[in-house]
Formats: C-alpha cells, sequence, structure tokens
C-alpha cells in the first residue's frame, strides 16, 4: 500500500518560496557513511576462542548497502541535486581502501576518522554526527544496515543526536525545490513515502539503486583526491564501548532430512523422535 | 588393403561410426551378473532412469544404451570389466556427463559404467594440500571442501557444479586457473585405476616425487576413458590466496589483447592467475540469455579480458595491478576497464565469460571447437569463418587466450548442417596447417576422432593404438572414440 505520512507537522508543511539559499538545494553536500566490513561473498568462521569472527587475511569491502548510498549521493550530484559528495568512515587505516573505491564511483573527498577498535552504533553515530556539523551536510546518507553487526541502528541514532528528520530503508529519493525530499520507503506493509524537510538522515535499502562499478578512468582520478585524516578525540566524542561480546556462535549445524518407508514410521518418528505427537 | 583404406577414409569423412558387430548384446544372464555383483538398485533398466546416461549436455548426441552400472568400489569396477571383457560387452565409463565432444556416452548399446557413487572424499592433509578422493566427486563440491581448508582446487570451470574428478581428470581438462595452476599432468599425484582388461591399477600415491619407472598415471590423465577407469585421485592443492582481484577491461582489436597479456605478464608477473578475452557479440549474447548480467562498460568495444590476481598480500598486488592499469591505459592499448570492489563484482565479471556456454545454448543449436592457435592469428580463424559463413550463421570467439585457446562457436541461421559443411574440415584444415591443436582441452571423444591426424602424426597414432592394445586388448573401453 502506498501511504502517505509526514514524520511530524513541520516536515510536511512545503515551502513555497522557492529554492532555498542556505544548507539545501543547489549548495548541498552529501555526507556518506561507509563501512569496511568482510566481504559479503567470503564463507564466515567463527574464532576457536568464541570472541569473534576470523578477520585475519579474510576479504574485506565496501558494506553493499553502503556501497548503494555511495551510489545515490553519486546520483545526487549528477542530477544536481548536490554539489558534492563527501565519504567518511570511522576505522583502521585499512579502511582507506573503502574510501578509494567511493572516491572512484564519485565522491569527491573523504574523511578518514582513525580508529582501530570496532565501535558500537551510538559511538559511530556521534562522530558521524560531529563530521556532519563541520561539514554543514545537508543530507546524510548511510546504508541501512552493515553486514557485519546486522545493527540497524547508527542512521536512525544519528537522526537523534542531530534532531533531523529520518527516512530508512530508502527504496527511492528525491529531492524536491523547496528543501524538502520525497523517500519511499521499504515497509513490512509495502511501500511508505515520506516528505521530509532536509537536512535528513536517509538510509539505503536494497532497491534504492545498482552501484556502478569503479571504472579505471575514474580509479585514476580518485587517486588525486584529498582523504582528510581525524582522530576520534579531534572530533570531541567519547566512544568507550557500552556493551561486550560475550561469545560467538556458529549457527546450530542443519541435520539430514530422513526417508521413511512407510506411514506407520512416520508416525513413530513424530511421536518419539521429534516429540510432536 | 586398399579396400579397407578406402573404407578407413570413407568413415573418416563421413565420422558416422558403424557399430562393431564383435560386441555382443546385453542379455538378461548378464543382468543377473551385475545385479548379483552390484544389488539390483544399482543396475538401471528402466528406460526413464537411463534417458539421461545416454545423452550428452548439448543435447547434440544420443546413444541407446538399455543398462547402466553404478559400481561402489574398484573391486567392483573391475568384476564388472573383466566380465565384460569375457562377455564382450562395450563399456563408457561416464562422471559427470558434460563432455562436449560426445566422449561420455555411449554411441550404440555399450553399458554405461557411472562413477557417480565414487563420492567420498578419503582424505585432506592440511599442511601439504593434499587430496584425496573418489572419481564421482562433484568438482564444485570439493572446491568447497578446499576451501574450507584454506586451499583450492588447481582447475576451475563452468561446469564445476556437475562435472566429477574422474572425468575431469581422465580428460585432463584445462579451465580457467590453467594459467597459474597448470595442468593436470603435475597437480595429480596419484591415481587408482582399473585397465580396460580388467586389472586394478594402484598408482594412489600422495607423494610429490617419485621416479621409479614409468609414470603409468600420466597415459590415464587425457585418454578420455579408453585405457582404463578412474575410481580414485590423490591431488596436489594450491594455498588459496589471501588477495584475489578481478578487472574487466574493454579494448579496441585483438592485437590490444595480445599487448595487454604482454603488459600483464611484466607487470603482475606471478599473481596473475586468469587472462580470458571475449568478443563483443559473444558479450552481447550473455547479457541477452543470462538473467542479472550486464555490460560493466559504458561504450561497446571489439574485445572485452576478464583479468585475475592471486597472492598473498592485497596491498602488493593492488599495486602492482593499479600500475599495470596505468600504463596500460596511458599506453592506449586499455581503453577503459572496472575494478571489482567486491566479491559480488567479481563474481559478475566471470558471469560474463563463464555464462557464454549458457547462453549460446539457450540461443540456438552450436557449433563449438575448441582450438590452440599461435597467438598472433588466434582471432583470424573467426574472421575468416564469418567471412566464408556470409548470413548462414553467426559466430562467437571468446577463450582462454593466456593459453592460447580460442573457443569458437557457431549458430546457424537455419540449417545447421549447411553451416557444418562450410566449416568442417576447414576448421581443422586450417588449424592442422598453424601446427595448432584440433582439441586445446576439449578432448577428441566420437567427434573429433576423424580429425585427431590434423594434429598427431601417423606414428604417433601408431604407437597410440598399440598402447590401447596392452590396457584393453578387446577394445571393450569407450569404443567409437578418440582413436576409431
Amino acid at each position: 500500500a502506498n501511504v502517505k505520512m509526514s514524520m511530524k507537522e513541520e516536515a510536511c508543511s512545503v515551502v513555497k518560496t522557492g529554492v532555498s539559499r542556505s544548507r539545501q538545494g543547489f549548495a548541498m553536500r552529501v555526507l556518506v557513511g561507509i563501512k569496511r566490513v568482510i566481504d559479503y561473498a567470503v564463507k564466515i568462521r567463527v574464532k576457536p576462542d568464541k570472541s569473534g569472527v576470523e578477520t585475519a587475511n579474510v576479504k574485506m569491502s565496501m558494506n553493499p548497502f553502503c556501497e548503494i548510498a555511495v551510489e545515490e549521493a553519486v546520483r545526487l550530484k549528477e542530477a544536481k541535486h548536490a554539489s558534492e559528495v563527501v565519504a567518511v568512515t570511522v576505522g583502521p587505516k585499512a579502511s582507506q581502501e573503502q574510501l578509494r573505491t567511493a572516491l572512484a564511483m564519485g565522491a569527491d573527498r573523504a574523511i578518514h576518522v582513525l580508529h582501530d577498535d570496532p565501535l558500537e552504533p551510538l559511538s559511530v553515530a556521534k562522530v558521524l554526527g560531529k563530521v556532519a556539523e563541520k561539514e554543514e551536510a545537508g543530507l546524510i546518507m548511510l546504508g541501512k544496515q552493515a553486514i557485519d553487526g546486522d545493527n540497524n541502528q547508527t542512521g536512525q541514532i544519528l537522526a537523534g543526536l542531530l534532531d533531523w528528520p529520518q527516512s530508512t530503508f530508502a527504496s527511492k529519493v528525491e529531492i524536491g525545490k523547496d528543501g524538502t525530499a520525497q523517500i519511499t520507503r521499504e515497509i513490512d506493509g509495502g511501500l511508505q513515502t515520506l516528505s521530509v524537510k532536509l537536512p535528513a538522515v536517509v538510509t539505503a535499502d536494497l532497491r534504492l539503486n545498482v552501484p556502478r562499478y569503479a571504472t579505471l578512468p575514474n580509479i585514476m582520478k580518485a587517486k588525486k583526491k584529498k582523504i582528510e585524516q581525524l582522530g576520534v578525540a579531534d572530533l570531541g566524542v567519547e566512544v568507550t564501548p557500552r556493551i561486550s561480546i560475550v561469545e560467538v556462535n556458529d549457527p546450530p549445524v542443519r541435520e539430514g532430512g530422513v526417508t521413511v518407508e512407510s506411514v506407520d514410521e512416520l508416525v513413530t518418528k513424530l511421536k518419539d523422535e521429534a516429540g510432536v505427537l | 588393403a586398399a579396400a579397407a583404406a578406402a573404407a578407413a577414409a570413407a568413415r573418416a569423412a563421413s565420422s558416422q561410426p558403424q557399430r562393431d558387430s564383435r560386441f555382443n548384446e546385453v542379455n538378461d544372464s548378464d543382468i543377473s551378473t551385475f545385479e548379483g555383483m552390484l544389488g539390483a538398485t544399482h543396475v538401471l533398466r528402466d528406460p526413464s532412469d537411463v534417458a539421461r546416461y545416454n545423452e550428452d549436455w548439448m543435447g547434440k548426441y544420443r546413444g541407446s544404451s538399455s543398462t547402466v552400472l553404478r559400481p561402489a568400489s574398484t573391486e567392483e569396477v573391475s568384476g564388472i570389466l573383466r566380465y565384460c571383457n569375457e562377455r564382450m560387452l562395450a563399456v563408457v565409463p561416464q562422471g559427470g556427463n558434460t563432455g562436449l565432444v560426445g566422449g561420455s556416452i555411449p554411441v550404440f548399446d555399450e553399458v554405461v559404467l557411472s562413477l557417480e557413487r565414487f563420492h567420498n572424499v578419503d582424505d585432506f592433509d592440511a599442511v601439504s594440500g593434499t587430496l584425496v578422493c573418489g572419481a564421482g566427486c562433484v568438482l564444485e563440491s570439493l572446491e568447497h571442501t578446499a576451501n574450507e581448508h584454506g586451499f583450492v582446487m588447481p582447475l576451475d570451470l563452468g561446469a564445476k557444479g556437475s562435472c566429477q574428478i574422474g572425468g575431469n581428470i581422465s580428460t585432463n581438462a584445462g579451465g580457467l586457473r590453467f594459467l597459474r595452476y597448470g595442468s593436470l599432468h603435475g597437480s595429480v599425484l596419484g591415481l587408482r585405476a582399473v585397465t580396460g582388461a580388467g586389472d586394478e591399477l594402484d598408482l594412489l600415491t600422495t607423494l610429490r616425487k617419485n621416479n621409479t619407472g614409468y609414470d603409468l598415471k600420466q597415459l590415464f590423465i587425457g585418454s578420455e576413458g579408453t585405457l582404463g577407469v578412474i575410481t580414485a585421485a590423490a591431488l596436489a592443492l594450491p594455498r588459496a590466496s589471501a588477495s584475489v582481484q578481478t578487472a574487466f577491461l574493454g579494448v579496441r582489436s585483438f592485437e590490444a589483447v595480445l599487448q595487454v597479456f604482454q603488459l600483464a605478464k611484466q607487470h603482475l608477473g606471478e599473481v596473475l592467475a586468469a587472462y580470458e578475452f571475449l568478443d563483443r557479440d559473444s558479450l552481447e549474447l550473455t547479457v541477452q540469455h543470462v538473467p542479472g548480467v550486464r555490460d560493466p562498460l559504458d561504450d561497446p568495444l571489439p574485445f572485452y579480458i576478464v583479468i585475475e590476481t592471486r597472492g598473498s598480500n592485497a596491498d602488493h598486488d593492488m599495486e602492482k595491478l593499479e600500475g599495470f592499469l596505468e600504463t596500460g591505459m596511458e599506453t592506449g592499448a586499455v581503453h577503459d576497464g572496472a575494478l571489482a570492489m567486491d566479491g559480488q563484482q567479481a563474481s559478475s565479471f566471470w558471469a560474463l565469460r563463464e555464462g557464454i556456454t549458457e547462453a549460446l545454448r539457450r540461443a540456438g543449436p552450436t557449433l563449438k571447437y575448441d582450438l590452440s592457435v599461435p597467438l598472433p592469428i588466434l582471432y583470424e580463424l573467426v574472421e575468416v569463418c564469418r567471412e566464408r559463413l556470409g548470413d548462414a550463421g553467426d559466430v562467437y570467439g571468446y577463450g582462454h587466450v593466456g593459453d592460447g585457446n580460442l573457443h569458437l562457436n557457431v549458430i546457424a541461421k537455419d540449417s545447421v548442417e549447411n553451416v557444418r559443411n562450410v566449416l568442417e574440415p576447414f576448421v581443422y584444415d586450417w588449424t592442422g596447417s598453424k601446427r595448432g591443436s584440433v582439441s586445446a582441452e576439449h578432448g577428441i571423444g566420437q567427434m573429433k576422432a576423424h580429425v585427431l591426424d590434423r594434429s598427431q602424426t601417423a606414428a604417433s597414432i601408431a604407437l597410440m593404438r598399440q598402447l590401447k592394445g596392452v590396457f584393453d586388448p578387446n577394445g571393450i573401453l569407450n569404443p567409437y572414440k578418440v582413436l576409431v
């Protein structure tokens, strides 16, 4: 069902005075948060001490939903709804690889907030919030969730911290001329369309777009683009974890199916083994 | 002698075999004996069960076997073959039945000996990377097993989901990793086989070095089930690489494909793992027929390259790869390209190359030629065939250019026979005249038995016949194939 709803009273009022000259419209800067994760195609292995999953010598890539967010941001720039796309990540030195990918896809410059240990969504949101303020972002795009944590929290927390509207699970993004955006969201019942006032936080879902490949001329150009290095401390953010991982386990092994020879045998198995009769 | 020569020439020219009258037909007593050996469940007689063993993957060849045997041990295979020798029953060993030259299916009523029940992994030594397994193991499942332990199979091909390692070995299969890991003649450490006469040969060693007499296992590798039946194999597996990078490049000419190959060898050196090419028509056909595949580049180009590197250090390999790509673009040899940024993109590039075979099959009845040709003229044959055929058919060229192996495929617009007459024996004669191979990796089977002489001398073929006589004195194993 296509349901038109508004987030807040202010957000649904359409500004009729034309293109805003502030942080929206032609001068809008889009900040895209990306994350370095284990490649989607890799078979995950739990460490023998159950403290986490094996990451040594494992292929790492940009989180697939982050790729979609970058793609959407670049498309907004190509459609002249945005003037600049800035990619940002919080992670170890190797995360710069993923920033290079974002640059090769069309981001103009990148910011690397260096931090070696994994961070919780709250901490990441705090960092991104500071970066957004520093960069005067008019729109923040994120992937809906990272495939390692599957938390699906960062975008929502970030919007809360900034007190900005949020549109999560976006499958369509349309920027209006009046400082608003129309976002179609994928929800359980179908699709929901929101009108939000910018600046806002949007998180990307699978069907938002198909990310472009990084082509050679763009990879070469990306080498000349700037990656700014920042520390978490530079932003004045406190990132002490509040959650500790107790144990990581493999999902239980699927037992093989059994073929039975007769109805009697089936009934016996359902009674004695499966305990459902 | 003159009459025999004329008859042979007529047979060779028509490439239509006659049923060898020396062979008996399977009777009820034979069935009882087989059932006694294997159990009735593993002797298939019902036409609906037996049908799929009689037809090849392309739907091009169909035999009329009434009986499929499914042994589970080398002993049983030996028993079957000894019995078939006594009774003069012809036998076709069959693995995954994915061969492209009609070598794995009966031509007439030969008994099918299926290796499908030899699907056990017997041993895997995680230190040395040595795998010992049954001949019926599917290649893709062996790849998964290898990956779990941090290794990879030394070969990979489009048929991996169905082909079995015994068949791969019997045909000395090549594939996409040949450039990096070489031939099965090198990766196979040992075999267990049963000769055509029914004698078990235990050559199943896991030693890397063993210079003790004649290396008999080499004869089974590539002899396409005409000397014996492989029941188990020991393979040396390469270590999985920490860094696998895949790029898809577009170039403006075949000369550029070769120039870029030189650059790749120069800049990538030991991390170069695969170098494949495809022409524009092949790409368009694949995009058209295979779901979820698209052209990664903006503008259409006449030739494309799929290139893969495998190494132990991602930073190191990316540096080499970027250096290679920059030089390629600067010299103008590489016009455009894309670098896979994650595993899914890498798979999508490979799908453009691996999907061609499927796309061809969906597009229509395909004539397939698998040739080794000197690199500088590798694509010339494609252009020549296009000219010869005109409107009668569409010609596609792609393949393991890094190994000098062209896959030339033709889809007939109307009459397949017309197209075949235009192209054969022309394609084989052309290849022979350039001292190329009429079968780079697919083998001879029944399809190319009549053109074996384009790539082998009479003296060589005579010696092959002698060896055949030693391993299979009654000639019951895979008759009408390879040597006819």
